[in-house]
């Protein structure tokens, strides 16, 4: 048992505000303080300390085929950020891509236990689980891309409806994945023939009648009637073009009500030409399209000034910013499923498209009031890497701060831009929200996020002093960039794994999946599928419960009858 | 009574094809379909049965073996860790593993193989996809500096002739080109054969990139090759729908090396602001593919790292195997499923001989024979687990059909690993 005493505790979803309060752990779980403590208890001395659930990063890419492509793309990336062995722990190396076992004990040191990586092809996932299996210290999760899935387009232009709900159900249970990835629907397949589709209404080649919109609804379809515990995850269309926060106001207008979740959303709230910009933030527009629907959450996808590796799915993407940069490129169509590049890029802060890109991000945080619908993530390392989360904190909380980096932007940026403007700060309660409770409410994750009794122990917890011992010196603990960026102890399932800063004990996590359940004629149908379409054997294409030892099925609340 | 298992994976090549059956009684194979020689032989010559560990020429008990390991590693100050890639990735996962803790250098056959693609892809990038694509869409092959016939023998069939969504009429729907120095069964199957003068492939590719962006060629021929033979390609591959390069040590391993298959790469790129194409380098062994995965996912560099000073450092011509060995760097030697004794160039093979090398195989190969220590393990897909990559990055499930009578690579190197942090 442990007990963490005296904390000032921030537990949104409980709603506890920055109360000191005892945290009391059993058995990797959160539990009601004991009438008699028993006398092995552990005591974690918290007093003057922030104590925070474990966050939940429910967007990012840390492990997988693209991820890698990633890191062997760029010797020069890692050269001069290296971690040495230490006693149990693994050395590596790497700054916008780390090796894994280093991007683990990055997550941990910050206060994150939860990750999710955000996207795999299915024919890839098993390569993205074994990385994943390298990843220590957090619990985990894999999204799979359906968007550009052919089976599925075929479904959609027959309309079959109900082979579509029970090929997405097999489909994340042989991917061991835990929800359906759309990116860029119908975009993908048609950058197999050297296009792509700029609207929600464009035809995918091939697929008579089948358009990004119906994918869009097809699949939001089917996951509401699996009851998946994450809706659908989407990547619109556009990405990163002027035109792109057109095109999210008519996704949102068409999600309405569907339980979706739009990721990295700055990368897909820019405006241009038509409203006399080349490039400019068009967030104003996407966060009142976002206010006026229920039921559709966003993360951020804040941009970081620095370096950064772009890698996605949206094969057309990353071409084009090959052909804008020049810089080296990767490219890879998956078979009859999906896509993807890779394309290292520079955020640079006296580029006035850079500096757009920065204020974008930072005004959907700022203008969408309700912190419960948004989850901040840097769609690691698209826009930057995750252990830059505390920087994007502090400009969260600080004003001052955000002035500052204001300053040193192109003045022709600021002009008539709406973030110098927007006085709001968020506090710590507001931090926790879009740090811990927000995402795993988001995903459906009931154990994560919180402190209330029941939840899984993962516990972070910060401290003013600096992890070397030495006093901080900041005078704003609570909106210093320093206050979250390291712990000072993490509670992992109920095990002490960071103390006074420094990782004592390596830990494997679970891996979070869903298995609602399909009808067993589909495998002879799929078989056939196979046959005609891929170059594995439909036996050999699902992962086994051999290949995931840490994996732990996630209930569905089915909606919609039996098979 | 035989017993048959059906979609059994062939790790001979990377080609990874996964459509074998397989007969087998009494813990024997007696039968093998679909194989190619190759596979057949992968699979023939394996003999499951029990062996013990050989040290210095007696055969010794497991837990001998395992502390004469242990002494090995122990008081050994420059070790390597080299192979891995016929293992499993679990086996790799491991091998790695080692060398971290023990500050050794690890490499594997990528470095005399695939390695200077591994370089062109960190300098230019690499337009690529899997396999099935090419099944499904691509109309133009082009192979250059290979020989499937040879070295992946069923690729033709279950790839890049076979009848797709696109190409319903399989090798009729194709546009076959192959670029060689001298004829060989691919280029006697293709419909064009283009023949470079030896050593030429770099200003070959340079000459069909220029031609590709619209450049005049004034000269009659390039690298042995005519103008218009050149002009013709150029066009065809900026006309196709989908277009598939191929390449393999014809380009990695002659004059040139990297910049060979970089100047093919960015080729390919280019051809991608007129059509699209991609390339997929013809990997040989089994899982040499998932030997660059794993070393990249634990420590970011994927072959030829050295973790000597505690950090991963990666040095291609420096902790690459040959230049580790050749140069006396290594006192001793862990091989993992690989055979330099036989295939390294005679100044390493000599040294290797003079230093303590831990052979893990299945075989008993030449550097097993010549080996201080040889630890017999079980072949994955046949009588032990694991996960391998095609060369196209696809990860395929290996399942045993008979039962193991000897532990796998993984089990070996976590008993290494425990005896060197003891």
């Amino acid at each position: 048992m442990i007990r963490i005493r005296g904390g000032k505790v921030y537990d949104p979803a409980n709603g506890v505000n920055g109360e000191i309060r005892d945290v009391w752990i059993d058995g990797g779980k959160v539990v009601a303080a004991p009438a008699v403590a028993p006398a092995d208890v552990e005591i974690i001395e918290a007093e003057g300390m922030i104590v925070f659930p474990g966050g939940v990063d429910m967007h990012t890419h840390v492990a997988g085929s693209k991820e890698n492509v990633g890191r062997k793309l760029r010797p020069e990336d890692h050269r001069d950020h290296l971690r040495s062995r230490k006693g149990v722990l693994r050395s590596g190396s790497g700054y916008t891509v780390p090796s894994t076992f280093l991007s683990g004990y990055l997550y941990a040191e910050m206060g994150y236990t939860t990750v999710m990586e955000a996207a795999s092809a299915p024919l890839l996932a098993r390569h993205a689980h074994e990385e994943l299996d390298d990843l220590p210290m957090v619990d985990k999760g894999l999204l799979v891309t359906m968007g550009n899935n052919q089976f599925i387009m075929d479904c959609i232009a027959k309309g079959e409806k109900e082979r579509l709900r029970h090929y997405v159900s097999w489909l994340l249970e042989a991917t061991r994945s835990y929800a359906i990835k759309i990116v860029n629907p119908g975009g993908v397949e048609n950058w197999k023939w050297g296009r792509n589709v700029a609207a929600l209404d464009d035809e995918v080649i091939g697929f008579e009648g089948v358009t990004p919109r119906k994918i869009l609804e097809g699949l939001a379809e089917a996951s509401r009637d699996l009851g998946l515990p994450h809706g659908i995850h989407v990547h619109g269309l556009n990405l990163g073009q002027p035109r792109s926060a057109r095109t999210t106001v008519e996704t949102v207008a068409g999600l309405d009500g569907r339980g979706s979740h739009l990721c990295h959303l700055q990368f897909l709230s820019y405006q241009g030409k038509e409203e006399g910009h080349a490039f400019r933030s068009g967030a104003r527009s996407v966060a009142e399209a976002v206010k006026t629907v229920r039921d559709l959450t966003f993360d951020v996808g804040q941009v970081v000034f620095g370096q950064a590796t772009t890698m996605t799915s949206d094969g057309p993407l990353e071409f084009a910013l090959h052909q804008m940069t020049g810089h080296k490129w990767v490219n890879d169509d998956v078979e009859a499923e999906s896509g993807g590049g890779v394309l290292p890029v520079l955020y640079d802060r006296k580029s006035r498209i850079g500096a757009e890109q920065w204020m974008t991000g930072l005004e959907l945080f700022l203008l969408v009031d309700d912190p419960w619908r948004m989850a901040l993530t840097t769609d690691h390392p698209n826009g930057g890497p995750f252990f830059c989360y505390p920087q994007v904190i502090r400009l969260l909380m600080d004003r001052d701060y955000r002035a500052e980096v204001l300053a040193s932007l192109p003045p022709k940026a600021l002009e008539g831009s709406l973030l110098p403007d927007l006085m709001r700060e968020y506090d710590l309660f507001e931090i926790a929200i879009i740090t811990r409770a927000a995402p795993a409410r988001i995903l459906g994750l009931t154990e994560k996020g919180h402190l209330g009794v029941g939840a899984d122990g993962d516990v972070a917890i910060y401290d003013r002093v600096n992890v070397d011992g030495t006093a901080c010196r900041c005078s704003r603990f609570q909106s210093c960039r320093r206050a979250l960026s390291r712990v000072r102890h993490l509670v992992k399932g109920g095990r002490w794994v960071v103390r006074d800063g420094q990782i004592v004990e390596e830990v494997k996590g679970r891996t979070f999946y869903v298995a609602p359940g399909f009808d067993a004629s589909l495998e002879d149908h799929l078989k056939d599928y196979f046959e005609r379409t891929y170059t594995v054997a439909f036996d050999n294409y699902a992962m086994v419960d051999e290949e995931l030892p840490l994996g732990e099925v996630i209930p569905c609340r089915r909606r919609n009858g039996s098979f | 009574m035989s017993e048959r298992t059906e979609n059994v994976v062939c790790t001979f090549c990377g080609c990874l094809c996964d459509d074998l059956v397989v007969e087998h009684e009494e813990g024997r194979i007696v039968k093998v379909l679909k194989a190619c020689a190759n596979g057949q032989g992968h699979f023939r010559e394996y003999d499951p049965s029990p062996r013990l560990p050989r040290l210095e020429g007696r055969d010794v008990s497991w837990d001998e073996a395992y502390s004469a390991a242990g002494e090995i590693l122990r008081s050994s100050r420059s070790p390597l860790i080299y192979g891995l890639s016929s293992a499993v990735t679990e086996a790799q996962r491991r091998a790695v593993e080692l060398a971290d803790r023990l500050g050794a250098v690890v490499d594997s056959t990528s470095s005399v193989c695939h390695g200077p693609t591994g370089l062109a892809m960190q300098g230019v990038g690499e337009p690529t996809c899997t396999l099935g694509e090419v099944r499904n869409r691509a109309d133009l092959l082009l192979f250059w500096g290979c020989n499937p016939l040879v070295s992946h023998p069923r690729h033709f069939a279950r790839y890049s002739t076979a009848k797709g969504r696109l190409t319903p009429e399989g090798r009729k729907s194709r546009t076959l080109i192959v670029v060689d120095v001298r004829p060989t069964a691919a280029t006697k199957a293709a419909d064009i054969f283009v023949q470079v003068e030896q050593g030429r492939d770099y200003e070959v590719l340079t000459a069909l990139r220029a031609l590709v962006q619209g450049k005049a060629m004034e000269r009659p021929s390039v690298g042995g090759v005519a103008r218009e033979a050149l002009v013709d390609l150029a066009e065809r591959f900026k006309n196709c729908r989908y277009g598939v390069a191929f390449m393999g040590m014809g380009l990695t391993m002659t004059r040139g090396r990297d910049l060979n298959v970089a100047e093919l790469f960015s080729l390919v790129s280019d051809l991608n602001d007129y059509t699209r194409f991609s390339v997929i380098p013809m990997r040989g062994h089994g899982n040499v593919s998932g030997a660059d995965q794993v070393t990249t996912w634990q420590c970011g560099f994927p072959f030829a790292v050295s973790f000597a000073r505690g950090y991963p450092q990666y040095g291609p011509g420096e902790f690459t195997a040959v230049d580790f060995i050749a140069r006396g760097d290594a006192d001793a030697a862990v091989i993992l499923a690989s055979d330099p004794g036989a295939h390294f160039p005679r100044k390493a093979a000599e040294r290797l001989r003079e230093i303590p090398t831990i052979v893990i195989d299945p075989a008993e190969s030449l550097s097993a024979s010549q080996a201080t220590l040889w630890l017999p393990t079980g072949v994955a897909g046949i009588d032990t687990a694991g996960s391998s990559y095609r060369m196209d990055g696809v990860a395929l499930r290996l399942r045993p059909f008979l039962k193991a009578q000897r532990p796998s690579d993984e089990e070996v190197l976590v008993r290494l690993i425990e005896e060197v942090i003891r």
